[in-house]
């Protein structure tokens, strides 16, 4: 019925770990292997853990949406605890995304915040699943909870792209996105591991947020004690 | 079904006429005080009305929300609604239907109000009430399904719109847009493009959470 996800015990720590070790090398040469950029000096030496924060965030936030589709049509609760797991690494990554972003913009364009699309969505994409984790904690029922967030998910994915569009025709100014072929290859290496490195990090993270949800809900869904055992 | 169930909303809305009327004297009231924010100076109001109507629209649909399956949750009435013979899909449509008059009506209710306060006026009444509704359908759909969840938790007054102010932001960005410039005067005719935004936003919420509702309400 659920999967503890415990066939590879070590497997998310091993991940963590090799997370830690592409981060910590990622972030040394974009620290201080890699030159200053032109324009924006050392400041924008935060982009080796933004940009790959963005593109993780996202990622984590589309897992989530998967596993509320998958639940939805399967009803195996291994997928309620992984879109649990999902949504809140989710939530974290999106917060240091507009922490980073806030440190980033203030140097550069002389403000904390600016109404630029990708700002703005990642703001309501924050708050959205926000939403979510409350509306989790309200819920007693596991299966109503498991039920209502899929469904919650499901709104608030199809949500990003019309809230981008709209703020987009809105107002914008945020920089278009770098990609490697935009960027030059001092550039795109501490980008990369950064990259792989909150990767697997994350990975890590769901994988054992993911197993600390499926054992509670196993405690949530065991039948009562029969009454002679107790005594 | 459709009809049966859309018939038994206005209905009931019919006779707690009293609760819309106390939701009107909040979004009167809420208009009141957002001029507060701003000050005596008439040419700002003016700028900010279209955004000061939809904050107070925005502020009193969740109470309008929060209290639309009250009924349906007293002497477990929903289990009694959905075990007639029909599609959990009519009873969603027919409450977001009703739903969603009861909030255009507010809206032009509100519109007075804000014209007196904040002296903006407009010619084009019929396109503001075009707006209005568009935008209004845009709070309805979703708020309807958040509704059907949130009213059997405890805190729903918190939760609900905790869910729904975040996924609104684009009918209500297109909404505010479309209205001020109504109000405003709209040089450039970009008012059509806001509308066309705001009726597929419409389309996309009415469709997605009408196939999702079955989900929320099935035990």
């Amino acid at each position: 019925m659920y999967d503890d996800n415990n066939r590879f015990p070590r497997l998310p720590w091993i991940i963590l770990g090799l997370g830690i070790v592409f981060l910590a090398i990622g972030s040394y040469i974009g620290l201080f292997v890699a030159p200053p950029e032109a324009l924006m000096g050392q400041v924008q030496r935060i982009m080796y853990v933004h940009v790959p924060t963005a593109w993780n965030a996202l990622l984590a936030m589309t897992f989530a949406f998967v596993c509320a589709v998958i639940f939805l049509f399967k009803s195996d609760w291994k997928w309620d605890a992984r879109m649990e797991a999902a949504i809140e690494v989710g939530v974290v990554l999106a917060f240091l995304l507009c922490c980073q972003g806030a440190i980033w913009a203030k140097p550069t364009w002389g403000v904390w915040w600016d109404w630029d699309p990708r700002l703005t969505t990642t703001a309501v994409l924050l708050f959205a699943f926000l939403g979510i984790l409350a509306l989790r904690k309200f819920v007693d029922d596991p299966a109503r909870r498991a039920i209502w967030s899929a469904v919650a998910t499901i709104i608030a994915y199809v949500d990003v792209p019309i809230v981008y569009y709209s703020v987009r025709w809105w107002n914008s100014l945020h920089q278009l996105q770098s990609s490697p072929s935009t960027v030059s290859r001092q550039f795109w290496l501490p980008l990369r591991m950064n990259a792989f490195g909150i990767l697997f990090l994350m990975t890590a993270f769901i994988m054992l947020r993911a197993r600390v949800a499926s054992m509670r809900l196993k405690h949530e869904l065991a039948p009562p004690p029969v009454l002679g055992e107790m005594a | 079904m459709l009809t049966a169930a859309l018939r038994k909303e206005l209905l009931l809305q019919w006779r707690s006429r009293a609760q819309f009327m106390a939701v009107f004297v909040f979004g009167a009231a809420a208009l009141l005080l957002f001029s507060f924010a701003v000050g005596p100076v008439a040419e700002l109001l003016r700028q900010f009305s279209a955004g000061f109507l939809w904050l107070g629209l925005l502020l009193s649909s969740t109470l309008t929300l929060a209290e639309s399956f009250h009924a349906e949750m007293e002497n477990r009435a929903m289990e009694g609604l959905l075990l007639l013979p029909s599609n959990p899909r009519a009873l969603y449509y027919g409450k977001a239907i009703a739903n969603w008059l009861q909030l255009t009506l507010l809206g032009i209710a509100l519109i007075p109000v804000m014209v007196v306060l904040y002296d903006a006026g407009t010619t084009r009444v019929p396109m503001l009430i075009l707006v209005i509704a568009l935008g209004t359908a845009g709070l309805s759909a979703p708020g309807t399904l958040y509704a059907a969840m949130t009213a059997q938790v405890t805190s729903k007054q918190t939760l609900l719109p905790l869910l729904l102010f975040p996924l609104i932001v684009p009918a209500l960005l297109a909404s505010v847009k479309a209205t001020s410039l109504i109000i405003l005067g709209d040089p450039m005719n970009q008012v059509r493009s806001w509308i066309v935004l705001l009726a597929s936003f419409d389309a996309i919420y009415w469709s997605l959470c009408g196939l999702l509702f079955g989900n929320v309400v099935e035990e």
